[in-house]
């Protein structure tokens, strides 16, 4: 093919770069971390503390681990509602392996990770393979992993009193002379994976293919179904990451935990700008959302409102999160 | 070499479960040609592009390139066979960049997963140079217009350095610059060692970009004729099996008829600037205008779907302010998208479902309730007024053809007794019989008193339909032609006119303009 003659049809003029549209979510969502912030520290006198920082950041391990994981799931344009309970479960499994079978504790440990790994496949599958709607199918393996977390557990908190090394991997402090608990090292460590994966993969980018638009996806000659189940079983894993780190934290297992935490990891990714529509998202927004979430509890809990409370005005923020976002995309369109 | 044929295809059927979709269907492909493929909706043009593209496995026949033999596996393999595609329906992801875009599932990596982004950038950039196309590689998809990302499936294809492209009604959602800048990019892809198959419901384009033109019917091979030798009926009685009458003219045309609706000065915040005109009663006014012109931004802003900056709206004597589009029903002015499948059904539900929806509350309900017997009286009886080829009315729309669906569309409206009807493209997509009867119940309705805005690209429609054509430019009304001036010429004249051009560049136009705002 001849291409001297080029020139003919550059009459369209390029569209404007929208990297900095992409990112204006992020930086909204920033800025109202910012300004809770400095709502709380004028309120009370405690918030800006380095203490009740730590607090702060220690108590957003949990949904953190569990946000990062679902953002891949959202971002595909499905939803996990089993990471709550499957934590649950995977902490169960933790004791499992560690208190009941007496396994090393560092085997326990990544053993309990590859067991949500498996709960994630098997969500991915019954999504790629069976092709069951997303909701459908975690909605079963969250029922499934509450169930079990019961029966394995009988109904009681496994203890991990004879492993001090474990709890070390929460509330231990590698930094020495820092009163910087591993958990956050652990949650910082985890967000970097994710974003390198996200950003920087080929996971990442048929991760935001597949949610933009999934036949196309596939008709480019892309194993759609396979990169489903790899994706949900990454979300596993970070959930059984999760059930290591609050069983850690807590000192036992307590099968019955779990429900709900997926509400707020889902909130903590939508906070974040992640479309539930998929194909839109950011790792960088969802630690973000996750942080709002817990900088409002631990803000409106210094102030001394009740814990009822805290649900109503997180329920408002979500709304309020997600509808300027909305707008912004409105005008912007406009 | 250039005595073997490029792509042949022999014998090809295809069934699927209750349906023969193809029958020993033949076709060849010479070196360096542009083969048109035409045939209406359900001829089998479909099928033929999932087979050669490895969707589905043929039941019988064979396939050879350059003389070999091959069966495509699925989209990949026909692609490092040197078999592009490009569907009608885009196949690109929105959300990611024009680079990514074309380049996904080969991306520039390090290692097996890690992604090369500056490479991949470059690599994009180089295609789209090499294409002579003007497309920023980091641009989100998304973001472009229909015409560019039309740009970027195009490349997609190229990058595959593919020897037949295969594009699927390329043109639909196209201006006529816009197929300008398309055919251009045709005609440097097309060389000894390539070929192009163009399927297309655009008579006109035919002529200008293809060589020879193949023909199917009910899954059938009809024939290949010279493009050159042949005129448009007769391809158009190949496809249809009948003779169609393609000199047509406006009917009923009186220009004393009192005044419906008429619209002075509506101005949008994006486009519109000081559009007025008059709708009189049983006309047919065509809105003609390149995309983007503001004739689609019009008919949003009249029944409230757009907010308006300024503008009076006067219908049957009275002013009226209309904030939203049921309003507008309520006071009889119905809006038919461009885009039916998405914002005029319910692909989902029943005939008598879509029929009845917009009148739900004023003619089938008693006390809330849904008097389903009343539903299905009047569908049934709009099935029968307008030909609606239908088992049942209790099929669900998905299932009907494009012509069909559009008629749902209509039957709803007039359900609704709606006597200001705006058709937005009312034949996209359907094909040159059933356009015809689409084109027949627009006279009908018109006959019978129904005063109706036609939006189309398709001049050719516009000449044959409307009493008066209103051309748009830039968001603005550059002229007024009644259905006597009205040319390919005078329209495309006035549809081409910019801001600053539009005074006094031509006596047509100017006292065109005077007897619109009259």
């Amino acid at each position: 093919m001849t291409t001297e003659t080029t020139p003919r049809v550059t009459s369209i003029p390029l569209a404007p770069p929208s990297t900095f549209r992409d990112r204006l979510q992020q930086v909204l969502a920033f800025a109202s971390l910012i300004v809770i912030a400095i709502f709380f520290s004028v309120a009370s006198p405690t918030f800006m503390t380095y203490g009740n920082i730590v607090n702060v950041l220690f108590s957003t391990v949990v949904i953190g681990l569990l946000a990062l994981g679902t953002t891949f799931v959202i971002i595909t344009g499905g939803i996990d509602l089993s990471i709550g309970t499957g934590m649950a479960l995977c902490a169960v499994m933790s004791g499992q392996f560690i208190v009941n079978w007496h396994l090393p504790w560092p085997l326990g440990l990544v053993l309990a990770v590859l067991f949500g790994g498996l709960l994630g496949f098997v969500n991915g599958f019954n999504v790629a393979r069976l092709g069951l709607p997303p909701f459908i199918a975690t909605l079963a393996t969250m029922l499934v992993a509450q169930g079990l977390a019961l029966v394995v557990s009988h109904s009681a908190p496994i203890y991990f009193n004879d492993t001090p090394g474990y709890l070390q991997v929460s509330t231990g402090n590698l930094i020495p002379g820092l009163n910087f608990p591993n958990a956050v090292i652990v949650l910082i460590l985890a967000t970097a994976v994710a974003g390198v994966l996200i950003r920087r993969t080929i996971l990442g980018r048929y991760t935001f293919a597949i949610g933009s638009n999934e036949e196309a996806t596939a008709l480019s000659g892309i194993d759609v179904g396979r990169w489903k189940i790899l994706i949900y079983t990454l979300a596993g894993l970070f959930t059984g990451l999760a059930g290591v780190m609050i069983s850690a934290r807590l000192g036992s297992a307590q099968p019955a935990t779990g429900a709900g935490y997926e509400l707020q990891a889902i909130a903590a990714v939508v906070i974040g700008g992640t479309s539930l529509a998929g194909g839109k998202g950011s790792i960088l927004g969802t630690i973000i959302g996750a942080l709002i979430i817990s900088v409002l509890n631990n803000g409106l809990q210094l102030m001394s409102i009740p814990q009822e409370w805290q649900n109503v005005i997180l329920g408002v923020v979500i709304l309020v999160a997600v509808y300027a976002d909305m707008a912004r995309k409105r005008a912007s369109t406009r | 070499m250039t005595s073997q044929l490029l792509l042949e295809l022999e014998g090809v059927s295809k069934a699927f479960p209750g349906v023969k979709a193809l029958t020993g269907v033949g076709l060849e492909l010479r070196h360096g040609e542009v083969l048109a493929l035409v045939g209406e909706n359900g001829a089998g043009k479909s099928t033929l592009m999932k087979l050669l593209s490895g969707i589905h496995t043929p039941d019988a026949g064979s396939f050879r390139l350059d003389g070999q033999p091959f069966t495509p596996q699925g989209p990949k393999h026909a692609e490092s066979l040197g078999i592009s595609i490009i569907h009608q329906e885009f196949n690109l992801m929105p959300d990611l960049t024009v680079a990514q875009n074309i380049f996904i599932g080969r991306e520039p990596r390090v290692g097996r997963i890690f992604t090369r982004d500056r490479r991949l950038n470059q690599a994009a950039a180089d295609l789209l140079e090499r294409l002579g196309l003007a497309l920023d590689p980091r641009a989100v998809v998304g973001s472009l217009t229909v015409a560019k990302q039309q740009m970027v499936e195009i490349a997609k294809a190229l990058s595959h350095d593919a020897r037949v492209l295969i594009m699927d009604e390329p043109t639909a959602a196209l201006n006529d610059a816009e197929v300008e800048v398309l055919h251009d990019l045709i005609r440097r892809f097309v060389s000894p060692r390539t070929g192009v198959i163009y399927i297309s419901h655009r008579m006109d384009e035919l002529k200008a970009i293809s060589q020879r033109i193949a023909v199917l019917r009910d899954g059938s091979y009809v024939g290949t004729v010279d493009t050159a030798a042949t005129s448009m009926p007769e391809v158009i009685s190949m496809m249809v099996g009948r003779t169609i009458q393609t000199q047509a003219r406006p009917e009923n045309v009186r220009a004393d008829r009192e005044t419906l609706l008429s619209v002075r000065g509506l101005s949008t915040k994006a486009l519109l600037q000081d559009v007025g005109f008059d709708l009189r009663r049983g006309e047919i006014l065509g809105f003609a205008g390149l995309m983007g012109a503001g004739r689609t931004e019009v008919a949003r802003a009249l029944v409230g779907a757009d907010p308006i900056t300024a503008g009076t709206i006067t219908l049957r004597g009275r002013p009226v302010s209309i904030s939203n589009p049921a309003q507008a029903a309520a006071l009889g002015i119905g809006y038919l998208s461009e885009d039916r499948k998405h914002l005029g059904l319910l692909l989902e539900q029943s005939v008598q479902t879509n029929i009845a929806l917009s009148s739900l509350g004023d003619h089938f309900s008693r006390r809330g309730f849904v008097d389903d017997k009343a539903i299905a009286t009047r569908a049934a009886a709009s099935v029968k007024a307008l030909g609606i080829k239908t088992p049942s009315i209790k099929q669900d729309v998905r299932n009907l053809s494009g012509g069909n669906q559009q008629k749902v569309v209509i039957a709803k409206w007039l359900t609704k007794d709606c006597d200001v009807l705006i058709f937005d493209e009312p034949t996209r997509g359907i094909d040159v019989g059933a356009k015809e009867e689409i084109y027949r119940l627009l006279n009908d309705l018109a006959a019978q008193g129904k005063s109706i805005i036609m939006i189309s690209s398709e001049l050719p429609e516009v000449l044959r339909m409307a009493h008066r054509v209103l051309v748009m430019s830039e968001g603005r009304v550059t002229g007024e032609l009644s259905h006597a001036e009205a040319t390919q010429e005078s329209v495309m004249h006035l549809a081409t006119l910019r801001a600053d051009e539009s005074t006094g560049s031509s006596p047509s136009d100017t006292t065109a303009d005077k007897a619109g705002l009259a």
